[in-house]
C-alpha cells in the first residue's frame, strides 16, 4: 500500500551533526559493508575497479564550502562535510508515486522501505525524492534505498549496544545519532532542540524525520597562547661576543 | 532529467494516438465523420498502433517489465498507476468506436455517443500522463500549472493533424478540420510559449543552502568535493547536462517544425486547388512529428532536479 499511514507509532531516524562530521567516509564504508549482505542485498557494484566505477550506495558524503554563516566566525568561509542518505520523511512522495505498492512507510516506526519482489524498476520514486536518496540497481532491475538498518536495530542476535544503524555505530566523531524523533524526551529530540536541528529543503513539504545540526558558531575569542619572546641567549664572554657579532 | 528515448516516444506517440481518438470522437458527435471503410480502418489502426507502440515502449525502460501488471494496483495514490488503468480502459470504447465506424451495418450503436466516450477516456489518459510530471515537487520545470495544459493541447493538436493527413490520403474530408488544426497549432505554440517563458524566468524555491539545511540571508554553499569520482545513478538519471548547450537551437526547431511550418502548410493547402492542397497536409504532419519530438526531448532535458543542488548547481 503506497498510501501513507496517518500516524506512525515511532519516528525512528538519524540526527547528523554537521559541526563534528570530518568527512572520513567511515559511515559510507560501514553502510556498504553491512547492507551489501543485509535486507536490500546486494548493493551491486559495476566496474568496481575500472575507469567507470559505479554502484549502489545508501549514504554519500559531500564536502562544501560555507560562507556567510555564523559558523565561519571571522573567517570568510569554512569547510562542511555533509552525509546524504534517506531521511525517512513523514510525507515521502517516493512512496505515494509508486504504482505497484513496492514502496511503503511502516506505521510502527516510520521507516521507508522497498519490497524488491514487487518493484518493477520504473524509477519514478527516485524522481520523486528531492534528496537523491534512492539508487537504482541496474543489475537487479529494482530500486534500492537506506533501510535505517532495519535488520540491525531489532536484531536480537546482536549485542544490545550494536542495535543501531551501521553508519551510527562506526562514526569516529559521534556525529551521527539514532533514536525516536517522535518522542520529545528522547536523546535525539533533546539534541535537535538544543542545537537547532533543521530539515533539508523544508520548503518542499516532505517533513523529513532525519535532522541536521548546523555547524556551531565559531568563537574567535580563544585564549591567546603566544610563544615566549626570544631573548639574547648570552650577554658576555665568547658567546656574548659571537651573538653581538652575528646580530649586527 | 535524462531524456530516455522510450519515454519520449511513449508520450509523443501515445499522445498523438489519444489526440486522434479525441478528434474522431468529436467529429462523430457532430456527424462529420465520413463513412469510408479503408479510411476508418487505417485511421483506427494508426491511432491504436501509436497508443500501443507508445505503451509498449514505456515498459522497455522498466527493470522488470514482466511485473508491469502490478502497476494497476496503487491508483489511490499514484498517478502512474492511474495512467496505466486509464490507458487500458480506453481500449474498450476506442475499439467499440472503431468497429462501429468501420462496420456500421454490423454494429448498430450511436457512433457519436461511443465517440464521445472514447474521446473522454483519451483525454483522461493524457491528463493522467501529464499529472505524473505535474506532481513531482523536486522538478520545478514539471511541477507547475503549465504542464497539464501543454500535454492536453499538444496531444489533441498532433492527433488532429494526423487525422487530417490521413483523411487527405484517402480523399476524405472532415468539415472545418483544416482551420481547426490551424487553431490547435496556434494554441499549441501559445501554451508552449507560456511554459518556456515560465521556466526561463523562474527557478525552484530550493537552493544549495536549503538543500543542506542552512538558512540565513547571506549563507552561500559551494560544492568542493563530490562523494564519488564517477557519475552515479543519481547523476546519470537526474543530472543530464547536454541540453543546456543546444537548448536555444532545439527550441527553434521545435517552434518551426512543431508549429509554424505545419500551420503555414495548412494555410497554403486551403489556398491551393483541392487536389494539390490536400497533399500538403501529409508533409505538414511529418514535419510536426519531428518538431514535437524535439519539444518533448527539451521537456525532459531542461528539467532540473533538486538533487543537482548537492552536486554544484546554483539553482534548480
Amino acid at each position: 500500500m503506497t498510501s501513507l499511514p496517518a500516524k506512525t507509532d515511532k519516528k525512528l531516524g538519524l540526527v547528523i551533526d554537521l559541526d563534528t562530521c570530518v568527512g572520513c567516509q567511515a559511515c559510507v564504508t560501514n553502510c556498504k559493508e553491512w547492507n551489501t549482505s543485509g535486507h536490500m542485498a546486494p548493493l551491486t557494484d559495476l566496474m568496481a575497479y575500472g575507469a567507470e566505477a559505479d554502484g549502489v550506495w545508501f549514504n554519500r558524503v559531500h564536502t562544501y564550502e560555507v560562507a556567510g554563516h555564523e559558523a565561519c566566525g571571522a573567517s570568510s568561509s569554512r569547510t562542511m562535510h555533509f552525509p546524504r542518505s534517506c531521511l525517512h520523511c513523514e510525507k515521502p512522495d517516493c512512496v505515494t508515486v509508486c504504482p505497484t505498492g513496492a514502496s511503503y512507510k511502516r506505521a510502527s516506526d516510520g521507516i521507508v522501505l522497498v519490497n524488491e519482489d514487487l518493484c518493477i524498476g520504473c524509477k519514478l520514486c527516485s524522481w520523486a525524492c528531492p534528496y537523491g536518496a534512492r539508487e537504482f540497481d541496474v543489475f537487479e532491475g529494482v530500486m534500492k534505498k537506506c533501510t535505517l538498518c532495519v535488520d540491525r536495530i531489532y536484531n536480537e542476535n546482536l549485542a544490545e549496544e550494536d542495535r543501531v544503524p551501521a553508519c551510527v555505530l562506526t562514526c569516529p566523531t559521534s556525529a551521527r545519532h539514532f533514536g525516536d524523533l517522535g518522542d520529545p524526551n528522547s536523546d535525539v529530540s533533546k539534541l535537535v532542540k538544543a542545537r537547532g536541528g533543521a530539515d533539508l529543503m523544508p520548503e518542499l513539504g516532505y517533513q523529513p524525520t532525519n535532522k541536521y545540526l548546523p555547524p556551531r558558531a565559531r568563537k574567535d575569542t580563544a585564549a591567546a597562547m603566544p610563544a615566549p619572546e626570544l631573548k639574547p641567549i648570552a650577554t658576555d664572554g665568547l658567546l656574548g661576543w659571537v651573538d653581538r657579532l652575528l646580530s649586527r | 532529467m535524462n531524456p530516455a528515448l522510450s519515454v519520449i516516444f511513449f508520450t509523443t506517440a501515445s499522445g498523438a494516438g489519444y489526440g486522434m481518438l479525441v478528434t474522431l470522437g468529436l467529429a462523430a458527435l457532430l456527424g462529420q465523420l465520413p463513412q469510408h471503410l479503408w479510411f476508418s480502418l487505417v485511421t483506427m489502426v494508426v491511432a491504436l498502433g501509436l497508443i500501443t507502440a507508445g505503451l509498449l515502449s514505456s515498459t522497455f525502460h522498466l527493470g522488470h517489465p514482466e511485473r508491469a501488471w502490478r502497476a494497476f494496483s496503487q491508483w489511490r495514490s499514484s498517478w502512474l498507476s492511474r495512467e496505466g488503468i486509464m490507458a487500458v480502459a480506453t481500449y474498450m470504447p476506442a475499439l467499440g468506436f472503431g468497429l462501429a465506424w468501420a462496420f456500421p451495418n454490423l454494429i448498430t450503436v450511436p457512433l457519436g455517443i461511443v465517440g464521445v466516450g472514447a474521446a473522454l477516456f483519451a483525454l483522461g489518459t493524457i491528463y493522467t500522463t501529464a499529472m505524473i510530471y505535474r506532481s513531482l515537487k523536486p522538478i520545478h520545470q514539471w511541477h507547475n500549472k503549465h504542464v497539464v495544459g501543454c500535454y492536453l493541447v499538444l496531444g489533441v493538436m498532433t492527433g488532429a493533424v494526423f487525422v487530417l493527413a490521413l483523411s487527405s490520403l484517402f480523399g476524405q474530408r472532415i468539415v472545418y478540420l483544416t482551420p481547426i488544426c490551424g487553431l490547435l497549432l496556434a494554441a499549441g505554440l501559445s501554451v508552449k510559449w507560456l511554459y518556456w517563458a515560465f521556466i526561463d524566468s523562474t527557478t525552484a524555491s530550493s537552493t544549495p543552502a536549503s538543500a543542506v539545511g542552512l538558512s540565513g540571508p547571506n549563507v552561500k554553499v559551494t560544492s568542493v568535493e563530490w562523494p564519488h569520482t564517477e557519475a552515479n545513478y543519481v547523476m546519470k538519471e537526474m543530472g543530464f547536462q547536454v541540453a543546456r548547450k543546444h537548448a536555444t537551437r532545439l527550441r527553434q526547431i521545435a517552434i518551426w517544425a512543431g508549429f509554424l511550418l505545419p500551420a503555414i502548410a495548412l494555410e497554403t493547402s486551403i489556398l491551393l486547388p483541392a487536389d494539390l492542397g490536400t497533399w500538403l497536409t501529409i508533409p505538414a504532419a511529418l514535419v510536426m512529428a519531428i518538431g514535437i519530438v524535439a519539444e518533448r526531448w527539451l521537456f525532459f532535458a531542461q528539467a532540473k532536479h533538486t538533487v543537482t543542488l548537492y552536486y554544484g548547481a546554483g539553482t534548480a
